[in-house]
């Protein structure tokens, strides 16, 4: 806990050891971003490339903007008229699943201290999605340290894949056709292991069933909107019958 | 446009998605109570939001594309299948999706 960093007494060896079990925690739970990250990010940095920027423009904007989708869309902005109130709210739209993930480490986040700027700052859907299913940690592991270098390690590889594309996407000679697809695999897999690790499953049906629904109502440039509406109001009404979440 | 013109476009887009990854924790500071509806929907969103990201990823699946999602649909089963089996992440990640890759580039082409 950040909190006891602070605390007198604790020697920087036990500090250190803290810092490593953490490092060594997060790592492994990365691996699945790193194969996705690399190559979404070195697709990434061909495509701007393509576009004619130079290299610099996706190694900045990876790390600074780091929402991958979004990054896409900023590049193809990027050759059009100058519109940055136009460009802020598309923004605003496209990321709005964001504010879902903020409401959901309101409590996560609350004992992190100084970590928590740059925790929030960094939180994409993967890191996300990692750090709010954290479980069965090793005990010299610190939780925060553990969602700061999950968080690292995932915003590193996204600009080192950009990087990486940007200068050298035209020297690759092998397919990497269809690896976007870790991407799904791993969104499938945080799925079951959060379906497997709760008592009752009314909310991911709820979600699943809104989520796809739209899908098919709004097509895919304008269902994440309307979703997000629609699982609010049904999760505000299931908290209703239940007698939560009132006031 | 200029430089100064795209690093500015730059920074609208960096401003949006840092208003979408802060206004939670600042409309509700760690230092006050959160209501308690609030609290709800942080214990009650994410397995939605799971749910969200999982349509979200298959979204540019066409189903009028010559092969209609079948590589996505198997693919996703031999992760569900895989991921009940072993209840291995990595096992099921990496062979979803190498199996995906194979399919894509010589089988479904």
């Amino acid at each position: 806990m950040s909190r006891q960093l602070s605390k007198e007494g604790e020697s920087h060896t036990c500090r250190g050891s803290k810092i490593r079990a953490s490092f060594y925690a997060a790592f492994p739970r990365t691996i699945p971003i790193l194969a996705g990250f690399l190559f979404l990010g070195i697709a990434y940095g061909i495509y701007m490339s393509g576009l004619g920027f130079s290299p610099f423009y996706p190694m900045v904007m990876s790390v600074a903007i780091f929402a991958g989708s979004m990054e896409f869309v900023a590049g193809n902005m990027l050759i059009g008229s100058f519109d940055p109130l136009q460009a802020f709210l598309l923004t605003l739209m496209v990321n709005a699943r964001h504010l879902f993930y903020g409401l959901s480490m309101l409590e996560k986040f609350r004992d992190k201290g100084r970590l928590r700027p740059y925790l929030i700052f960094g939180m994409c859907d993967e890191t996300f999605s990692i750090n709010y299913t954290l479980r069965d940690l090793p005990k010299e592991a610190d939780e925060g340290y553990v969602m700061l270098f999950v968080t690292i390690l995932n915003q590193f590889y996204w600009f080192a894949g950009a990087t990486i594309g940007a200068w050298f996407g035209s020297a690759l000679t092998f397919s990497t056709k269809g690896i976007e697809f870790v991407m799904t695999a791993m969104f499938i897999v945080i799925f079951m292991e959060q379906w497997m690790k709760e008592k009752e499953h009314r909310f991911s049906i709820t979600g699943l069933v809104i989520s796809a629904g739209c899908l098919v109502i709004f097509g895919k440039n304008g269902f994440i909107i309307p979703s997000m509406l629609a699982i609010l109001g049904v999760l505000l009404i299931l908290g209703r019958f239940d007698g939560e979440g009132k006031r | 446009m200029t430089m100064i013109e795209r690093l500015i476009m730059i920074g609208a887009v960096v401003a949006g998605t840092m208003t979408t990854r802060f206004l939670p924790f600042l409309l509700f500071p760690s230092g006050k109570e959160t209501p308690a509806a609030v609290r709800y929907l942080g214990r009650t969103l994410p397995p939605a939001v799971f749910a969200l990201l999982v349509v979200y990823s298959l979204k540019d699946v066409s189903v009028t594309h010559r092969w209609q999602g079948i590589p996505e649909l198997l693919c996703s089963l031999l992760v569900v299948g895989l991921h009940l089996w072993k209840k291995s992440m990595l096992l099921s990640i990496a062979a979803g999706t190498i199996v995906y890759m194979v399919l894509v580039q010589l089988v479904f082409v």
